[in-house]
């Protein structure tokens, strides 16, 4: 029986082709949207998520703010962090700021960061021209310096610098690598220059370091990694509250995370208003078609069709129209993301949480909005419904 | 002695228009035979429709007992009305009311289709009776590439196709000429010299003619007998 309805349902959607496409359409936008906004919006912050824990994975940043007592970490403090068995290396980041000087041009207001060799072990790329400081470096009495291009083209215009020596706050330091320039906050080109961490602790009146990166040997042991450090740090700063700061990239990935699927529920909630008014066209067209067969419902029901049958007819057409819809709609979604997957250079997915979520939505549409015709159908008597023509 | 098929007693049919009450049919008493081909026959307005209409369990009378093959029809729900509809009539109309998107044969099976034979059977009892109305080779044709006197053919097999105890006809012959009328007449003496019992519902008392008793209903009042009357 259920063969036979699905098929008088099919007969009369193949029957009226171009009524039938115009009704699916509205189903197709809708679910073609709703696949092709979670595939692009998944596919462009999966690889941000990508890139960043690609950069931060295995990384854990502490921020020192001190107490009245001590105001940062000290090398005690490294030495007990490096020593926890998780971490594979700490590199602590100094920061000041300085002038520099060389044959009377003067660059001021550079950002100084002191940093040791495990910085630049773990920051490869970051050296386009020269070599990175390394653990010679390290000894607090060699002045080598890595510098921005900024610095480069206002101090060394035309030559390689290189080797080449300049002034950092009145001290004579070589430069030993060139790194690329970064813009500040307010979009203004600034001075960079990378010196050993201890020269740069010699140079800050302070002697705190108040930055340090720690670098794990595995990722997935963040957690355990994390109480460590938090135990050590506590002891250093004799467990003063908000005396620092720890910030894990997973934390910081998991509220990415979040909000990626934020974004994705709040698109496909736009994207099925579209769907929404594709199920009201279904409904339209459902009861003009109610109104034109009124003959023959009549006659099925004259014939022996109970009132049942002729409702789950009506519903099945409107289901199989929508379901139609949905499919065209994910095979167009689908291609739409590939062809913004590979315009925007990243990563396809084939989602298949979203094809079927857009079949789902769509036969839901079909069942909602093809009952209160199917229902009218039913209700006909058939002495009326014979009566018309 | 044959059986009653069709047993009325005391049937009133009222319709409410506005305020008004309209008496359609008053008191009918109506016994039909197993076997018989009779006429019902009325000017429009008679009430003659309704009365189809009430045998044919389309439609139940506001008074008054029915027993169509000994059972009573009254107050049954839509699904068992559908049921004796589906086993018990064969309908025939005035302008056939054939599935326009159906072939002759798939027509014929739509009774079938709600009695909930499989597709195998539904094909071979359509085949055997449009081969019966002698029209074996244009099973596969659709309405619109069929006569008027084959397409009343089609749904005359169609009537026929659940083996109904009454077959119900509506103006079988308005809508077609003379000539092919007169060919379906016959086709309904064939039927009924095999026993099966026609009712046939007319305005026409030429055609009425053609049965072995004539009904004649005006005003909502049957009589019995002659042409006189229309």
């Amino acid at each position: 029986m259920l063969k036979e309805i699905l098929m008088m349902a099919l007969d009369n959607i193949i029957g009226n082709k171009m009524r039938s496409f115009l009704t699916m359409l509205g189903i197709m936008i809708g679910v073609t949207s709703i696949i092709a906004l979670i595939t692009v919006v998944q596919g462009v912050t999966g690889e941000v998520i990508d890139r960043f824990s690609e950069m931060g994975a295995g990384k854990v940043t502490v921020q020192a703010y001190g107490t009245a007592l001590k105001a940062g970490l000290n090398e005690n403090d490294i030495a007990d962090l490096s020593a926890i068995e998780y971490v594979s290396g700490v590199s602590p980041t100094v920061s000041l700021g300085s002038t520099a000087v060389r044959n009377n041009k003067i660059f001021e207001d550079i950002s100084v960061e002191g940093n040791n060799e495990i910085y630049f072990e773990n920051n490869q790329d970051m050296v386009i021209q020269g070599r990175p400081l390394n653990i010679y470096d390290m000894s607090g009495y060699s002045n080598v310096c890595i510098i921005d291009e900024n610095i480069a083209d206002e101090l060394f215009w035309g030559e390689n610098p290189i080797n080449k020596q300049m002034y950092l706050s009145g001290q004579n330091y070589t430069v030993v690598g060139l790194m690329e320039s970064e813009t500040n906050f307010y979009r203004q080109n600034v001075g960079r220059v990378k010196i050993p961490y201890k020269n740069a602790l010699s140079l800050n009146a302070a002697a705190n370091i108040m930055n340090i990166e720690i670098y794990l040997y595995d990722a997935n042991e963040t957690q355990a990694a994390n109480y460590e450090i938090e135990n050590v740090l506590n002891a250093a700063f004799n467990y003063a509250e908000d005396s620092f700061n720890i910030v894990n990239f997973e934390s910081i990935l998991s509220s990415m995370q979040e909000m990626q699927s934020m974004l994705t529920a709040m698109l496909t909630g736009i994207a099925s208003i579209a769907l929404l008014v594709g199920g009201v066209g279904i409904m339209n067209m459902m009861l003009v078609s109610v109104t034109e067969r009124t003959t023959e419902i009549g006659l099925r029901k004259a014939l022996g069709a109970e009132p049942r049958q002729i409702q789950y007819q009506f519903v099945i057409e409107a289901v199989l129209l929508s379901l139609l819809g949905g499919l065209f709609g994910a095979l167009f979604g689908l291609l739409i993301s590939y062809i913004a997957s590979a315009a925007m250079d990243t990563k396809f997915a084939l989602s298949p949480t979203a094809i079927a979520l857009g079949l789902g939505f769509s036969a839901l549409v079909g069942i909602v909005f093809g009952w209160a015709p199917a229902r009218k159908a039913s209700r006909l008597k058939p002495i009326d419904a014979l009566r018309s023509e | 002695m044959s059986e009653t098929v069709v047993d009325m007693v005391k049937i009133i049919k009222n319709y409410q228009i506005a305020d008004q009450e309209i008496h359609v049919l008053k008191e009918i008493h109506l016994q039909i035979k197993q076997g018989e081909f009779i006429a019902v026959l009325g000017p429009s307005g008679s009430g003659k429709s309704t009365l189809m209409n009430i045998i044919g369990c389309l439609d139940t009378p506001t008074s008054g007992e029915y027993f169509l093959a000994g059972r009573k029809i009254q107050d049954q729900n839509e699904k068992t009305m559908a049921r004796i509809r589906n086993t018990e009539i064969g309908f025939i109309f005035q302008s056939f009311h054939l599935l326009a998107r159906q072939t002759a044969l798939r027509n014929v099976e739509l009774p079938l289709i709600y009695a909930g034979y499989k597709q195998k059977e539904r094909r071979a009892m359509a085949e055997a009776m449009l081969e019966q109305v002698g029209l074996a080779d244009r099973s596969s044709h659709f309405p619109n590439q069929l006569s008027g006197g084959q397409q009343q053919r089609v749904a005359i097999a169609r009537a026929l196709i659940n083996n109904p105890t009454i077959l119900l006809a509506d103006e079988p012959t308005g809508a077609l000429d003379q000539k092919t009328g007169i060919q379906v007449l016959e086709l309904f003496h064939e039927i009924n010299s095999r026993g099966r019992t026609i009712i046939m519902i007319t305005h026409d008392a030429g055609i009425a003619k053609q049965a072995k008793r004539i009904v004649n209903i005006i005003d909502g009042i049957v009589s019995e007998g002659g042409l006189n009357i229309a």
